[in-house]
């Protein structure tokens, strides 16, 4: 990476970290949402960007993430930080289970990706009438004087969430550029290109696909405890249901699958599309539900179509970042 | 067991009946899979979208769906044969998920559509001639589900017959089978896709002209039915026409006892453990396609 490349990535932490003390609290809320799918789109991206396997189930471990560390929580008055570790185990296992049978039985492709998707519907009915944590009717978290700061509980104003959710990107970005330069990184991108040719040169390619999906499981856990504790309330329709998963992949893949800055340029292009959308038709007087996620799937369509190597690469040239 | 054997029966020919037209609709998916190669990620919201456009003309025109089936399998087919031939077609040779990424941002498109002009409240279509059921013994059939089981029958055995007696239809499974040597007997391959998308979407308006006597619409409605329509040829065989119309069969059947036994809701959570049990110990489905 080049000095240039340095620089504006510190001049951009450097504009996040002070964002709080100048910015609206609007202004916060939407950049909390824009870290939010720039982590838990890393998250994915180390699956599909790295190792090449296509995850459209995300939405599993954000949710059985986000109910571990609530029920937790909410049960045993368990504070989340401790929780965390629990749903950080969880979700590795429940990643590795799902992939071991998917290696083992060789389910792949098109195959492999519709495995993920029923996993996480499997999960969804099933937490409908889990009851124990609330069932369809959902989970409430107590919220407490609101205003005092609880680190310890997560319970506090909107900046302290903003700063935990700042500092999961970052080190979701710190970790990514760590694996993609380790022997991992490189397995699985010779994984990627060929799974046969890899195997032939003795990489275990079961392994170290088994390695990718249980990170990136295990951190879209994470992001699953931060959703819970920032909402303070959970309903399997929300957490498992497809959508939650489509909107963690459109942020890498409008970025640029498998490249480390893609995930987080998408997810700031897709919160201010968002944004944009909704004051633009609000503007024209326009207001009528589905316009936002119209203008979303017309984006969506002419990236894929046009930019299929997603917008970092093709910035990244144009701004001549690595040459 | 409270449940005597009347009861048992009659929820086993309700799901048949039910499963046929998820048959017809997973069928459309198949063809288009097992052809075109393309893992069409919109079909729920275009098989919602036939829904609306038959409860629509069904209160504008009072056209009845049964008589629906004729005009929006065309439209559907045009529709599929449009798309296939001037949005899909360069992305045959791109890698996979781009396609169906494509195909998603096709689904958010028609469901937000869908939203947008008819708002978020359900749509239905009650004929009130259908309400009678037909008593065969101690069967009780829904008239309502049983023309839609027949129609679904006819169309489907009517695709069986194109795809084994045409030309059309032979030349499409040569395709399917080799897309390199069709091209080089000379097939126009491009063509003989969109015909088989074209198919498999007209398949998907003829299913919702069906599902719409059955259950009522919703723009949300999609995603369900993409994700049935896929649980169903996963276990039928993902490519495999007759594996289809059974898959639809079986799931259709497990919902009615689904619904019975365990709870309505929790229906197809059964649907989704068989996907998941066939993914991995048949990931071809239960009737495996011919390599």
């Amino acid at each position: 990476m080049k000095r240039r490349a340095i620089l504006l990535v510190i001049g951009v932490f450097g504009l996040l970290l002070t964002l709080p003390l100048w910015a609206s609290p609007y202004t916060v809320s939407l950049a909390t949402l824009f870290l939010f799918f720039a982590y838990a789109g890393q998250a994915w991206n180390i699956m599909m960007g790295f190792a090449g396997l296509l995850s459209l189930g995300h939405a599993l471990y954000l949710g059985v993430g986000a109910y571990t560390v609530a029920a937790l929580y909410d049960h045993f008055s368990i504070g989340p930080w401790l929780g965390l570790w629990v749903a950080l185990a969880l979700c590795g296992l429940l990643a590795a289970a799902m992939a071991a049978l998917a290696f083992r039985y060789r389910v792949a492709g098109v195959y492999f990706a519709l495995l993920t998707i029923a996993c996480a519907e499997f999960a969804r009915i099933g937490f409908d009438h889990f009851t124990w944590v609330g069932g369809s009717g959902g989970l409430f978290l107590k919220v407490v004087e609101p205003g005092r700061m609880d680190l310890l509980n997560l319970r506090g104003p909107p900046a302290m969430f903003y700063y935990l959710i700042l500092l999961l990107a970052g080190a979701a970005l710190l970790l990514s550029a760590l694996l993609l330069r380790s022997r991992a990184g490189y397995y699985w991108q010779a994984i990627r290109e060929s799974e046969e040719a890899a195997a032939a040169l003795g990489v275990n390619s079961f392994r170290w696909k088994m390695l990718a999906v249980m990170i990136s499981g295990a951190m879209t856990a994470l992001a699953g405890m931060f959703s819970a504790f920032y909402y303070s309330n959970l309903f399997p329709e929300q957490l498992f249901h497809i959508s939650r998963s489509i909107e963690i992949i459109l942020g890498p893949i409008i970025g640029g699958v498998g490249t480390l800055f893609g995930p987080i340029i998408g997810a700031a292009l897709l919160t201010a599309l968002g944004d944009g959308a909704t004051e633009f038709v609000a503007a024209v007087g326009w207001d009528v539900p589905g316009v936002k996620q119209l203008v979303y799937g017309i984006v969506l369509f002419a990236i894929v179509a046009f930019l299929p190597e997603g917008i970092w690469p093709a910035l990244a040239r144009k701004l001549k970042l690595f040459q | 067991m409270p449940f005597d054997f009347s009861t048992l029966l009659n929820v086993l020919i309700s799901g048949l009946m039910t499963g046929l037209v998820y048959g017809l609709m997973a069928l459309g998916l198949s063809v288009i899979f097992g052809v075109a190669r393309v893992v069409n990620f919109a079909h729920g919201e275009m098989m919602a979208l036939a829904m609306y456009a038959a409860a629509l003309l069904f209160s504008r025109f009072r056209v009845n769906p049964l008589l629906a089936v004729v005009p929006l399998g065309a439209a559907f087919f045009c529709f599929g044969y449009g798309l296939q031939r001037l949005v899909l077609r360069p992305f045959v040779i791109r890698p996979q998920h781009s396609q169906f990424l494509l195909l998603l941002a096709l689904a958010v498109v028609i469901t937000s559509t869908l939203l947008m002009v008819f708002g978020p409240d359900a749509r239905a279509v009650n004929l009130d001639g259908l309400l009678e059921p037909v008593v065969i013994g101690e069967l009780l059939l829904d008239q309502a589900k049983l023309y839609a089981a027949v129609v679904a029958c006819a169309v489907a055995a009517a695709l069986f017959a194109f795809f084994r007696l045409t030309y059309t239809g032979t030349a499409i499974r040569a395709c399917a089978d080799n897309w390199l040597g069709a091209q080089i007997v000379g097939l126009d391959v491009d063509r003989l896709y969109a015909i088989a998308f074209g198919i498999g979407a007209s398949c998907v308006g003829v299913a919702g002209c069906m599902m719409i006597l059955l259950v009522d619409v919703t723009p949300g409605s999609g995603p369900a039915y993409t994700l049935l329509a896929f649980v169903i040829v996963i276990v039928g065989g993902l490519g495999s026409m007759s594996g289809a119309l059974v898959g639809g069969v079986l799931i259709g059947i497990s919902e009615a006892f689904g619904g019975l036994f365990i709870a309505p809701s929790a229906k197809s959570m059964i649907s989704f453990a068989l996907m998941i049990i066939v993914l991995i110990f048949r990931p071809r489905g239960l009737i495996a396609e011919k390599s």
